[in-house]
């Protein structure tokens, strides 16, 4: 039985963590948020990989072979969106923090702005 | 909380998340040994049954379209989101950075990356119609096909400045796009609803495997959510870059 695909998928989500609770800079912290995400990817594409089966494109194979599961491959793709979104959104609250409170560093935002 | 304090109870819960993660892990199916029916099942019928030779597109504009659907206004919310974030505020105004920084040269773009990035527009844009056009046959399709063309509008500020991106792709030219790709999917699903009675069915002459006029609504649903992704990426980029223009006119605490 081989796991490591899957051992790989919970170490990303660890790191990732890892990285956003020890985060000192907000654009930093959205790259983690974005390592966690990705382990999202790797784990949905090992559930659905088949061994010794082609990608689930037909345009250049004879017939019916064998394929990965292509619905887990879909979801990966809505999942690609869904963390370029939440990125996207994540910078812009990141660039109004850095505008009300002149720092990016999580430890600093509070209200009347950084400690000097 | 002190970072150190932090840290430890972190990687004490961590370590506890990490160890259930892989007790989890251990009870999915071996890697490589997927049996999903419903995977399978569309691997044979997609072909014959929607001339899609792309299986993934065939999932995500024709067999599960309205999980698509859902994924187009997720897109469709951050946009606006990311929009209403990046607004002018009270106290802002817009005006060319130059002068922000007096004492400090901003060196100019060098002619090798204004001459290379004019040169990739023209075949970024073209791979980027490629990979939508040919979305129900090859890998790629609306999401993939439009981020590349988004991309081709970021070259053009990567070989100029803002200014003459939004020349380029004026901002009433991009919102069109995007709303127009959005309104197009939504349209087509009714057209499903109109024409074949159920929402989101493909209800065009499905046509030859491998011909490029084929497989229904699906080269359509591309069509329209490229537009719509195009529109949305480059909106993003041109409101993430109009913050380079911005100026705060006074500290507001």
């Amino acid at each position: 039985m081989s796991i490591l695909p899957y051992i790989v998928a919970a170490w990303l989500v660890f790191v990732g963590l890892y990285g956003i609770v020890t985060s000192r800079n907000l654009l930093h912290l959205v790259v983690c948020l974005a390592v966690m995400q990705s382990s999202s990817y790797l784990l949905l594409l090992s559930i659905g990989y088949v061994k010794d089966a082609s990608a689930p494109m037909f345009s250049d194979l004879p017939g019916p072979t064998r394929a990965v599961d292509p619905v887990v491959q879909a979801l990966t793709l809505t999942d690609v969106v869904v963390g370029t979104t939440v990125t996207a959104l994540l910078l812009a609250l990141a660039v109004q923090a850095h505008k009300r409170y002149g720092t990016l560093d999580p430890e600093q935002l509070r209200p009347g702005g950084p400690e000097h | 909380m002190s970072p150190r304090l932090r840290l430890r109870v972190f990687l004490v819960a961590g370590s506890g998340l990490f160890g259930l993660l892989i007790w989890g892990f251990a009870g999915l199916p071996d890697f490589g040994h997927f049996h999903g029916v419903y995977g399978q099942l569309l691997n044979r019928a997609s072909t014959p049954e929607r001339a899609t030779t792309d299986v993934i597109t065939a999932v995500n504009f024709d067999y599960r379209g309205f999980d698509t659907l859902g994924e187009e206004f997720i897109l469709f919310a951050a946009v606006i989101g990311v929009t209403s974030l990046l607004r002018t505020l009270r106290g802002e105004r817009v005006d060319t950075p130059d002068d922000d920084a007096p004492g400090r040269q901003v060196p100019e773009t060098s002619l090798a990356v204004r001459v290379t990035g004019l040169l990739l527009v023209g075949p970024t844009v073209l791979v980027g119609l490629y990979v939508v056009v040919h979305g129900h046959q090859t890998p790629g399709g609306g999401f993939q096909g439009g981020v590349i063309l988004a991309t081709g509008l970021l070259l053009t500020y990567l070989s100029a400045d803002y200014l003459t991106m939004r020349r380029v792709g004026p901002t009433a030219l991009i919102e069109a796009g995007e709303a127009a790709g959005t309104a197009g999917f939504v349209l087509i699903a009714l057209g499903g609803l109109i024409f074949a009675g159920t929402f989101f069915e493909n209800f065009l002459h499905i046509g030859t495997a491998g011909q490029l006029l084929s497989a229904g609504t699906i080269p359509l649903s591309n069509f329209a959510v490229g537009l719509a992704v195009t529109g949305g990426f480059a909106f993003m980029l041109s409101e993430f870059l109009q913050q380079t223009l911005v100026k705060r006119r006074r500290q507001v605490r």
